[in-house]
Formats: C-alpha cells, sequence, structure tokens
C-alpha cells in the first residue's frame, strides 16, 4: 500500500490574509512541499498538469525531473496527464526520459482534463475527449512496449518506423493509472490494458465510486489479469488536522468556504460526511480512511490533497508532518490487517522489472528479431 | 399487480402555493383517469411522488456548484426519473420557468428523461404569460427527448375564481375542463409506459466501444 500526496497547482489567495502568492513563489512551494513528502516517509508525490490560470503546472516533467534529483525514495506521478491534448509521442519520450533521470521512481495517471477550451488551444475537439484518449493512449502503450512503430489513427499525423526515445528503463514502461470520476469507457480501458484504476472521489460521495471501482475489478478479471481483489486501485483524499479536532474545524473553515470547487457550496459539515474531506484530529483521518477498504475493497494507493485553496506553506508542510508522522504510519498498520496474500501492493518499477523477468520474456530483443 | 409511478415537480416558492394547488388539481386528474387497469385489463396501482422544490433549494444549489447531488437530492431525482410520467409545475418569473425550476433540470442527467410522458403546468398572475408553457417550457422539455403532451395547463389568479358555467358563457374552457383534458393525455401514456420497471446499466458502453479505439488505430 503506498500513501502520498498529489496536487492541483492552483494559485489561489489565501482568505484569511488576502495574500496571493506569485506563480514564482508557488511553483518553489511545491517543489518544497514534494520534498517534504519524501522527508515525513510518504510514498509518493502526484503533480498535476494545468495550461489555464490559476494553476501553474504545465510542464510536469521539469518539475518532477527537479524533485526526482532532490530526493531519493520517493515515487513521482501525474494527478493527471492529459492523454487528450497532448501528443502520445512527447507523453513517451518525456516520462521515458524522467524515468531513466529517477531511475525508475516514476509512473503516470492519464486524464482527460476539465477545462473546455484547452482543447481547442491544443487543436482538439473536447466532444472527441473519450475517443482521444483511447487512441492516444493506444499509440503511448505501443511506443512503450515496442521498439519500432508503424502507426496510424485519426487524431494525429501517421507513424511509419518510429521509435520513441530513449526507450523505457529496463524495458519496462512507467506504471499507468487511468484516473476517472464518472467514465466506464475509462475503468473499461484501465481493465483491458492490466492498467491501474484512479478514481478521484474527493469531490463527490462514496456511493458512486463503489459502482464504479466494482466494475473496473470485473473487467480487469474479465480481461484475464487476475482476479478482482487484485486488480491495482487508487483513491484520493483530503484531510486537514489539529492535535484538538475544533481547531481543525476553526482553521480550516475558511479555506473551505473560499475554495474555488467547493467553496459558497455546502456546509463543510456537510461536504466532510458526504466525501472524503475529513476535518478534525489525527484519529479521525485515521478512523475514516481506515475504513475505505471497506467500501471500495483492498486496494494500492491513496492520494490525499493537501495543499490547495490558498492554505499558506507553513501550514501545509505542518500538515504533512501530521500525516506522514501521525497517521500514515498507523493507517499503514490498519491497511495491513487481514489483506489477503494475493493482493498486490502499490506498483514499483522495481516489481515490475521482476515480474518480466520471471515471465520469462524480453520483449525488445524479440520484437527486434522479428523486425 | 403492475405499478405505474407518476412524478410531480412542484417549484411554487411560497406556502401555501398555487403552483402546488395546480400541481395536486393535475395529479387527482391523471391518477383518476389512470383508474385501477391497464390496457391490457389488469388490475395496476397507481405511486405518486411529489417533489417539492423549494425543500431541495439550497440542495440544488450545492449540486450546481460541486457537480453532486446530495443523497438526499439524489433521492427525488431517482424518482422523477425513473418515473412513467411526469407533472412539471413552475411559477411564471418574467417570461418563462423560475429559476429553481430550471436549476433542477439543470442538474439532472440530459439523457435521463428521454421518452419521459409530461404534463407541463404553470402558474401567473395575469393569463398575459400563459404563452410562455409554449415557448419556454415545451421547448425545454423537447430538447431532452421527453414527450410532452399537446395540452399544457396554464393557471392564472382569475381562474380559480371562474367557474365552468362563466368560461362556457365566455367562449373558453375553464381550468377544470383544461386539466381534464390534459390529465386524459397523460394518463393514456403512462398506462402504457414500461419507463418505471426498465433496468438501467450505469456503465453501458457506447454501441461499437473498444477499448483500443475504434479508428484502425493498431
Amino acid at each position: 500500500m503506498q500513501f502520498g500526496i498529489f496536487t492541483v497547482g492552483d494559485v489561489t489567495t489565501d482568505p484569511t490574509d488576502g495574500h496571493t502568492p506569485s506563480e514564482n513563489e508557488r511553483i518553489k512551494n511545491i517543489l518544497t512541499i514534494a520534498q517534504k513528502a519524501e522527508e515525513v516517509g510518504l510514498d509518493v508525490f502526484a503533480l498535476g498538469e494545468h495550461h489555464n490560470e490559476p494553476f501553474v503546472p504545465s510542464s510536469p516533467t521539469t518539475m518532477l525531473g527537479y524533485v526526482a534529483a532532490k530526493t531519493s525514495t520517493l515515487l513521482l506521478s501525474t494527478a493527471t496527464t492529459l492523454i487528450t491534448t497532448n501528443d502520445p509521442v512527447k507523453i513517451a519520450e518525456d516520462y521515458a526520459m524522467l524515468q531513466h533521470v529517477a531511475d525508475g521512481r516514476v509512473d503516470l495517471m492519464m486524464g482527460r482534463g476539465n477545462t473546455g477550451p484547452v482543447y481547442p488551444w491544443f487543436g482538439k475537439d473536447i466532444r472527441e475527449g473519450i475517443p482521444l484518449a483511447i487512441e492516444n493512449y493506444a499509440l503511448l502503450h505501443r511506443l512503450w512496449t515496442e521498439h519500432t512503430v508503424d502507426w496510424q489513427g485519426k487524431f494525429r499525423t501517421p507513424l511509419q518506423g518510429f521509435t520513441s526515445t530513449p526507450r523505457p528503463l529496463d524495458g519496462v514502461a512507467p506504471f499507468v493509472w487511468h484516473g476517472s470520476i464518472r467514465s466506464p469507457e475509462i475503468a473499461e480501458q484501465a481493465a483491458f490494458y492490466g492498467d491501474g484504476f484512479f478514481a478521484n472521489n474527493i469531490f463527490w460521495p462514496k456511493e458512486h465510486y463503489m459502482k464504479l471501482i466494482g466494475y473496473y475489478r470485473n473487467r480487469f478479471e474479465h480481461y484475464g489479469h487476475g482476479t478482482a481483489e487484485q486488480a491495482i486501485v487508487g483513491l484520493g483524499g483530503q484531510a486537514f488536522m489539529a492535535k484538538n479536532s475544533q481547531d481543525a474545524v476553526n482553521t480550516f473553515r475558511p479555506y473551505f468556504d473560499n475554495a474555488p470547487v467547493y467553496g459558497h457550496g455546502p456546509s463543510m459539515e456537510d461536504f466532510t460526511e458526504q466525501t472524503p474531506l475529513t476535518v478534525g484530529s489525527p484519529q479521525q483521518v485515521i478512523d475514516r480512511y481506515a475504513s475505505m477498504r471497506e467500501h471500495f475493497g483492498d486496494y494500492q494507493r491513496q492520494l490525499f490533497l493537501m495543499d490547495h485553496a490558498g492554505l499558506p506553506l507553513k501550514t501545509v508542510l505542518e500538515q504533512l508532518d501530521i500525516l506522514g508522522e501521525e497517521v500514515v504510519p498507523v493507517l499503514r498498520k490498519e491497511m495491513a490487517k487481514d489483506r489477503p496474500a494475493s493482493v498486490p501492493d502499490g506498483p514499483t518499477h522495481a516489481a515490475l522489472v521482476a515480474k518480466r523477468d520471471a515471465a520469462g520474456a524480453v520483449p525488445e530483443l524479440l520484437e527486434a528479431q522479428v523486425n | 399487480m403492475t405499478t405505474r409511478r407518476v412524478a410531480v415537480v412542484s417549484a411554487g416558492l411560497s406556502q401555501p402555493s398555487s403552483t402546488r394547488l395546480l400541481a395536486d388539481r393535475l395529479t387527482e386528474a391523471v391518477v383518476r383517469r389512470l383508474g385501477d387497469r391497464d390496457s391490457a385489463g389488469e388490475p395496476i396501482e397507481i405511486e405518486v411522488d411529489v417533489i417539492e422544490l423549494r425543500d431541495y433549494a439550497q440542495d440544488v444549489t450545492n449540486n450546481l456548484l460541486t457537480g453532486f447531488a446530495s443523497p438526499r437530492l439524489e433521492g427525488a431525482i431517482e424518482k422523477v426519473t425513473t418515473a412513467d410520467g411526469l407533472i412539471a409545475v413552475t411559477p411564471i418569473f418574467t417570461t418563462s420557468y423560475s429559476g429553481l425550476f430550471k436549476s433542477f433540470i439543470d442538474v439532472l442527467d440530459p439523457q435521463s428523461l428521454t421518452d419521459m410522458p409530461v404534463l407541463i403546468g404553470a402558474t401567473g398572475g395575469t393569463e398575459r404569460h400563459s404563452l410562455a408553457l409554449d415557448y419556454a417550457m415545451r421547448p425545454l422539455f423537447s430538447y431532452l427527448h421527453a414527450t410532452v403532451v399537446p395540452t399544457a395547463v396554464y393557471a392564472a389568479s382569475s381562474d380559480w375564481g371562474t367557474a365552468d358555467a362563466d368560461s362556457s358563457t365566455s367562449g373558453q374552457s375553464s381550468l377544470a375542463s383544461r386539466i381534464e383534458r390534459a390529465a386524459g393525455e397523460l394518463a393514456a401514456q403512462v398506462r402504457d409506459s414500461d419507463r418505471s420497471s426498465r433496468v438501467v446499466d450505469p456503465f453501458a458502453l457506447p454501441v461499437g466501444f473498444s477499448p483500443v479505439g475504434g479508428y484502425g488505430a493498431q
């Protein structure tokens, strides 16, 4: 089981003092937060990709490359990589490069993006969101698993005799998660490839995701990648903590009430009841997240959103101290209880290499002979 | 015993509300006309779910902002979208349906009212706004691929004080007769509907969907 944080990289005014960080300040803060994640014992840092204000991370591999150099165990991921508007050839190259730079500490989460104009800005049609996600990933997958690719599709120029470089580290592609909040097509895609499925459940009630994840698990089994309980599931989460739970509520309320996504809408009390957001003592967070597997089954990755809505860096770093030192160690034990041995751990490069070697195949060499 | 379910959405803001009064009159007439037998002569049971949108105003706004329905609102949406027929009544504000009514429609899945038999009704201070039913309400439901019955019922304040006899001498049909005609039209469709017994697969993939792409990508 892997625990980590993910950030959307929003530049938001702190509602308590009116301070708006500059882009430079926010970018540097994100880099500090990522390093802090490793320092407090978390496993994963995942960065969003956006191409519109007020978000800063338009170039995730630049930032993740820096974090790779500054860390040694932290797994670097995305939340999400826009498989719709990016050229899959460039994704193949950028993330294979990052994989080498980071010695394999890289995986990705594919997403479609949620800002309409980004599609036309990148020459795409939002009505083709799902077909773009499906076709682009089909190409990306081939670029990473086959040495020389001939390819023709609907959305980009054809390829003849193309080899994406560098080749994935050790001949094993970065692990891929497919993120979706409601589309069964994406759950089906994740299941087809035996990839991970990340349900970013932080804004919606669990009943919806129980069904969606259940669907993915069943289809994972259908496609022969293992049993439904062996499917690779990731979940989002959100918490704000203080020793005394009422202090957490009082401190977080102005950030909640003015947050870009849900601010000025439901009360914090309703929202914490209906979504995984937990505002209270570390023990309340432990109790809430230890119960997730009762709803979604034993899963592989839990990411928390900790640094949005204008929270100052100092507060975020304090929150990460609590998360890493008081919450996650207990959650690791709780999640390990009665976890069937057949349920896989969170995916790592080393595990994927071992799995490939155990299967006895060296795909790149075999394929080179065929070609 | 078969069952038919009728959902009633009333968007009146005051309590008591003349919009609700009209909704209740329409509901009573539809239920009476459905009777206790279906078109094959089998006994039927009629269930009516009334959704007073005022009670969901906060939830509807929250849904607009967060993108998800509270469990309470989700229950109401489920009752509406899985009914065999819908009676939708709104006050007319500033030439159109009320904002609350439209907000509720906006949080529904746009596919969820496809084939739904709908009786539209509206209330207003003066009969001069009666055409709002036909230039605003009817296109709204047509866009959603619902089946709106031909007779829409508008009740102006004065209609509540007009006797049948008065209308017959004025050459206009009375509110009561308009209600009866509209109710008859909806009841006929509800009787033949199987919407409430349909099993909807929320994970049905589009026809022809392929997880590797459907455009010859290979």
